[in-house]
């Protein structure tokens, strides 16, 4: 089975300059022992939403807003698609994910299984 | 408030989670401390029981894996503190420091070489081809016996027989524990890749049962696959193997219709490929180009089947197939790799290229030489240029021949309605 891991997280209450050098290192030891486990199919992270856009469409009428989007508090940060034979396991990389951050952080993820899969 | 929310639920479920990711890694280094797998196996078990009464009560430890292995050596020590026989063990046991503070109990390159000790024993050729499958989804894939018995229709006992008499035989014949040097290795690496590609090959089309593609099995040898270029991140065919199974992947959900039925490559709807699975192929398939380039060699069997498949992958539609790239392929690969199923492919590449009579020849040859006479893709194949020459009554009786030879009813029952469609044109 596929799941899509999205890391959300409030950037107003993420640490000042993003993840630190320690941080980064685990992140990629981390990543590189998901890929190989053979289990990491995709991931990465986004760009600020400062930086990103929405697009609405209601009664057929569509709208566009280029952000900052101030009304948003918390926002998908990043992601990781996952192949795992259970999904036990996806949640267990999910939490090993979690816990490479400092308690600095206050973060969450949102495992989700694809759609039409075993 | 749901049972999720319970901690013992949470602990539970970390077990299992740990069960599939440390599982390997853990059996693997045991093994190499207690000097055989069933012992390592043992350990394991113990410390995943361990995990299960602990882990609700205290907590998931940050660190499951150094968790698990520390305590698998404590359970060592008091076996062999019960067990004389064990003493030799225990003095092994004394050079490896037990403690909880190294991540996941190793370094990453004693992971490595622990589980590549353990892929290379268990595709051991002194093993059977079934139960170098076994060992391997077992040792390395993570996979339980029962989950085994299912990929592969068969009961468990049989499975867990197979697994082991294996054990035994590695056990009886001696065969160390150990990652093959020279031109050992390369051989070896031979059959690893062989035993990944059959147990893919056996989910892609399964040989028997009324299910036309097992795709969890081809899911867990495209990771194995990708565990092996981990492992072993020089070795091209290794690159090779992996983005042959990783472009095969992609059209798996494109492969089987709403029934189950199976939908041939000419027909897939290609908008249903996976294209992740396509990128990640063709990013493999640089990997083993480059990899080979560096070492002045020609591509291996598995780059260049995997070429082939990047081929159709590029193609929009079938019709746009380069077919005679593809044939130019199977014209090397069955220089280099000769086989009549080679030559059976080339056969239907050739046929496209220059019209189904010059495809029909090279069939005919191939069944003058007696080789494949019971392979019912060779009855198949030679069906369809029969029908595309207009000689329906060969082709029905190709395709007949075909439909006895098949063990997959899917299967049959398409070769039987190509069998009918071809004597009824009105159909």
């Amino acid at each position: 089975m596929r799941s899509l891991i999205l890391i959300r997280l409030d950037p107003a209450a993420a640490p000042e300059g993003g993840p630190d050098d320690q941080l980064m290192k685990d992140m990629n030891e981390l990543i590189e022992e998901m890929t190989k486990a053979g289990v990491l199919l995709d991931t990465a992270g986004l760009r600020p939403i400062e930086e990103g856009t929405r697009i609405r469409q209601a009664g057929g009428t569509q709208t566009v807003i280029d952000g900052p989007f101030t009304e948003s508090k918390e926002i998908v940060g990043g992601y990781c698609l996952l192949q795992t034979r259970t999904n036990e396991e996806a949640v267990e990389w999910a939490r090993r994910f979690l816990r490479v951050h400092g308690p600095e952080w206050e973060i969450g993820v949102e495992v989700r299984q694809l759609d039409g899969e075993g | 408030m749901t049972g999720a929310d319970a901690p013992g639920h949470a602990a539970r479920q970390a077990v299992e989670a740990a069960w599939r990711i440390e599982w390997p890694r853990l059996v693997a280094a045991l093994t190499r401390l207690a000097g055989d797998i069933a012992t390592a196996e043992e350990l394991a078990q113990d410390a995943l029981v361990a995990a299960l009464e602990q882990w609700p009560r205290d907590g998931v430890p940050p660190n499951p894996g150094g968790w698990l292995m520390v305590t698998a050596k404590h359970r060592a020590v008091d076996r062999i503190r019960r067990d004389a026989n064990f003493a030799r063990k225990l003095e092994l046991l004394g050079r490896e420091a037990i403690t909880a503070e190294q991540p996941v109990g190793e370094p990453d390159s004693a992971i490595t070489d622990d589980l590549l000790r353990m892929i290379f024993t268990a595709c051991h050729p002194v093993l059977t081809p079934p139960a170098r499958a076994a060992l391997t989804l077992r040792m390395v894939g993570g996979l339980t016996t029962a989950e085994i018995a299912r990929a592969y229709l068969v009961p468990e006992s049989t499975v867990a027989q197979r697994i082991v008499r294996a054990k035994r035989t590695i056990a009886t014949k001696r065969i160390p524990y150990e990652v093959p040097a020279g031109p050992e290795l390369t051989q070896r690496l031979d059959s690893v890749l062989e035993v990944i590609y059959l147990i893919f090959n056996e989910g892609y089309a399964a040989t028997s049962g009324d299910r036309w593609v097992r795709a969890e099995l081809c899911e867990d040898a495209v990771r194995l696959a990708r565990i092996l270029t981990g492992l072993l991140p020089e070795e091209p065919e290794a690159h090779g193997l992996a983005a042959l199974l990783e472009l095969q992947a992609s059209r798996t959900p494109a492969r089987s219709d709403a029934d189950n039925g199976l939908v041939l490559l000419a027909d897939q709807d290609r908008s249903r490929w996976n294209r992740l699975y396509i990128r990640r192929g063709f990013a493999a398939l640089g990997r083993a180009h480059t990899l080979e380039r560096g070492r002045g060699r020609a591509p291996g069997r598995y780059a260049l089947q995997a070429a082939i498949a990047a081929v159709h992958a590029m193609a929009p539609t079938a019709a746009d197939t380069d077919w005679r790239r593809i044939a130019g392929l199977y014209a090397l690969l069955a220089e280099r790799f000769p086989s009549p199923i080679v030559e059976l492919n080339r056969a239907v590449a050739v046929s496209m290229v220059h019209g189904p009579g010059a495809g029909l020849d090279l069939v005919d040859k191939i069944a003058g030489s007696g080789a494949l006479a019971d392979y019912h893709l060779l009855h198949a194949v030679r069906g369809d240029l029969l029908e595309r020459l207009g000689r329906a009554a060969e082709a029905r009786a190709a395709f007949e021949r075909a439909a006895e030879l098949t063990g997959n009813e899917i299967e049959r029952e398409l070769l039987l309605r190509r069998a009918d469609s071809g004597s009824n044109p009105a159909g």
